[in-house]
């Protein structure tokens, strides 16, 4: 079937307008990139687009890696991430479990009890006063407990386990296995597609998270890396408004450079692993899909 | 006939009986899953401690509440805190940018990923496809704080942005110290964050088609255009629907984490929505119950849209459209 001239028009406005949204998604993170390498004092000279780093040095990371804030930011950060995540999969998969198993009377109703919490909740006041109160305030607990169970990927868990043969399970439970072992012994090493997704789902969560961190932890020594990156950014925000002064400019120098590197430190992890992973991701967004 | 009489008048000794049953299969129940039960006893404690403990503490909405008195001790004061944010000089500022934002996201971030979505529906080529997917999907997996670090870098006086713009004669000033760009820059970074991922679903959507329905509506004379009215969209329209009811219960909760990263005093004319109105509230200035009451009332409002969008779908679509 020939095509027409304006079928093949609008193929090649498709693909251009797509090749744009590309260059859109990556080049900011690109630009942070060069930019890192780039000597300071040609970068603020600098005016438009980079396409290679301007000169190239390590200053930047040098100063980065050698920053106490960002190091200690970092073993905080892999600290909740390995605790967070090993608890993470630990009770999702108990709750998954259960909700998966038929026969069970109570069942629709912990679930109700469970999905309500996705359309209602006491709000931010109420939620840190109640943490607070167990006297986790200015723990790490504080960051790793309250969001160690995430209700839609509860969801999702549950969707994949009752996609395993209901058979498997009964001729187990014949043999003589308990719930447990069935659990560990059979639909676990089943779901480790599965488990792959809510590792990467739980941990990208706990990497990025910044919020109860910011007000639950007092402590400077406890912030994890997002919090350090926050305040970076924010204060070459307020050295960037007094841009006038004479003093103010060796800060300002300083913390540009230093800026992007932490940037790249705090975002490369993700997106290295990601690209190997992808397909795992989408796996959960398709198996949540099915049920809505 | 005769069974069908007995179903229609249940003896008064057959119900006790039924109910006791309940209570009697309740505890057979218990007793036979008793391991299961033990199971997911850690996750439902996990619920009551960190989600129904935090709604029982939105009691002190209703009270002039003091952390040393505690919920018990504390005076019971009514609607007071309500009227207190009904009254307030920035109650309408507030009611007004939440749904300028979320209004402006619903009609340019809601149909963005639907429009990738069909974009890349068209294309023939599986490793362009693949490409164009694995590169959109990455801004999703950068933080928050990156995201508006790279915002407030770009849109600084210096930025990259800022020079692209000054190029049409904007002024050369940090856009994020402007209150009109604030919108703007907080939808549209919305969308580069979101819109790749967002598209997965419906592409999801959209391979689940049916083939055979294309075929049919060329055989029939359709074009490309009659195609994409005809099969693609009512093809897609239940998870079209199903999103946007999720989109509208969320109609007045614009989520604090990026406008607080975003904001600054210039702004908050435009930028200051209710949940960022209530972190300050609360967690600044230790308003306890007036923020408590500020967010209950948002709340509210939420799940009264959703249930609202969601009975609407259901009248105006099929019931598959519909969240229960």
């Amino acid at each position: 079937m020939k095509e027409t001239f304006g079928r093949k028009l609008f193929i090649c406005i498709n693909v251009v307008a797509l090749i744009l949204l590309m260059i859109a998604c990556v080049y900011p993170l690109v630009y942070v990139l060069f930019a890192s390498f780039s000597d300071s004092t040609q970068l603020m000279a600098h005016k438009g687009l980079l396409f290679t780093p301007l000169g190239f040095n390590l200053d930047t990371y040098k100063a980065v890696f050698e920053n106490d804030m960002i190091l200690t930011g970092y073993m905080n950060t892999l600290f909740i991430l390995v605790v967070g995540v090993t608890i993470s999969i630990f009770l999702t998969s108990l709750g998954a479990y259960f909700l998966s198993r038929k026969g069970v009377m109570f069942k629709n109703l912990i679930l109700g009890f469970i999905i309500f919490t996705m359309f209602f909740s006491g709000g931010l006041i109420p939620f840190f006063l109640t943490v607070k109160g167990y006297g986790l305030y200015n723990t790490l607990w504080a960051v790793i407990l309250p969001t160690v169970i995430n209700t839609y990927n509860l969801i999702i868990m549950r969707t994949s386990f009752s996609q395993i043969p209901e058979s498997l399970v009964e001729s187990a439970t014949i043999d003589g296995a308990g719930h447990l072992t069935v659990l560990f012994r059979i639909i676990l090493p089943l779901s480790m597609a599965i488990i792959a997704v809510m590792i990467l789902y739980y941990g990208v969560g706990i990497w990025n998270a910044w919020f109860n961190a910011m007000i639950f932890l007092n402590d400077r020594t406890l912030f994890p890396l997002q919090l350090v990156l926050k305040e970076i950014l924010i204060q070459n925000d307020t050295s960037a408004m007094m841009q006038g002064t004479t003093n103010a400019a060796d800060t300002y120098k300083i913390s540009e450079t230093l800026k992007y590197g932490v940037i790249v430190v705090a975002t490369l992890p993700i997106l290295m692993i990601y690209p190997l992973l992808q397909k795992y991701f989408v796996n959960g967004v398709m198996i949540g899909a099915i049920k809505g | 006939m005769k069974a069908n009489q007995i179903s229609l008048k249940p003896n008064p000794i057959n119900r006790h009986k039924l109910k006791e049953s309940f209570w009697q299969r309740a505890i057979n129940d218990v007793k036979k899953n008793k391991v299961l039960y033990l199971i997911v006893s850690p996750v439902v404690l996990f619920y009551v401690l960190f989600c129904y403990v935090p709604m029982y503490g939105v009691l002190i909405a209703f009270q002039r509440f003091e952390p040393a008195l505690g919920v018990f001790g504390s005076d019971w004061v009514g609607f007071d805190n309500f009227k207190d944010f009904f009254t307030n000089i920035y109650f309408w500022r507030v009611l007004r940018n939440t749904l300028t934002i979320s209004l402006n996201s619903l009609i340019f971030g809601f149909p963005a990923p639907i429009i990738l979505a069909l974009s890349i529906y068209e294309l023939t080529a599986k490793r362009f496809v693949k490409m164009v997917q694995t590169v959109t999907y990455l801004p999703y997996f950068i933080s928050v704080v990156v995201v508006v670090g790279l915002i407030k870098d770009f849109t600084s006086s210096s930025g990259i942005i800022t020079q692209f713009f000054s190029m049409f004669g904007m002024p050369i000033q940090s856009m994020l110290m402007d209150k009109s760009l604030f919108v703007p820059i907080y939808i549209i970074s919305d969308i580069w964050q979101g819109i790749g991922w967002g598209s997965i679903i419906y592409l999801a959507a959209l391979t689940s088609i049916n083939t055979e329905l294309y075929e049919a509506c060329r055989i029939d004379g359709g074009g490309r255009v009659r195609q994409l009215i005809t099969v693609t969209l009512p093809g897609i329209m239940p998870t079209i629907v199903i999103l946007l009811i999720l989109r509208l219960g969320g109609i007045l909760s614009v989520g604090y984490e990026k406008i607080i990263l975003m904001y600054n005093e210039a702004t908050f004319e435009t930028a200051d929505v209710i949940s960022s109105f209530v972190y300050r509230a609360g967690l600044q200035e230790r308003n306890w119950s007036f923020a408590t009451a500020v967010g209950l009332f948002n709340s509210v409002i939420n799940i009264m849209v959703l249930i609202g969008a969601n009975y609407l779908s259901r009248k105006l679509t099929d019931s598959e459209a519909s969240l229960w």
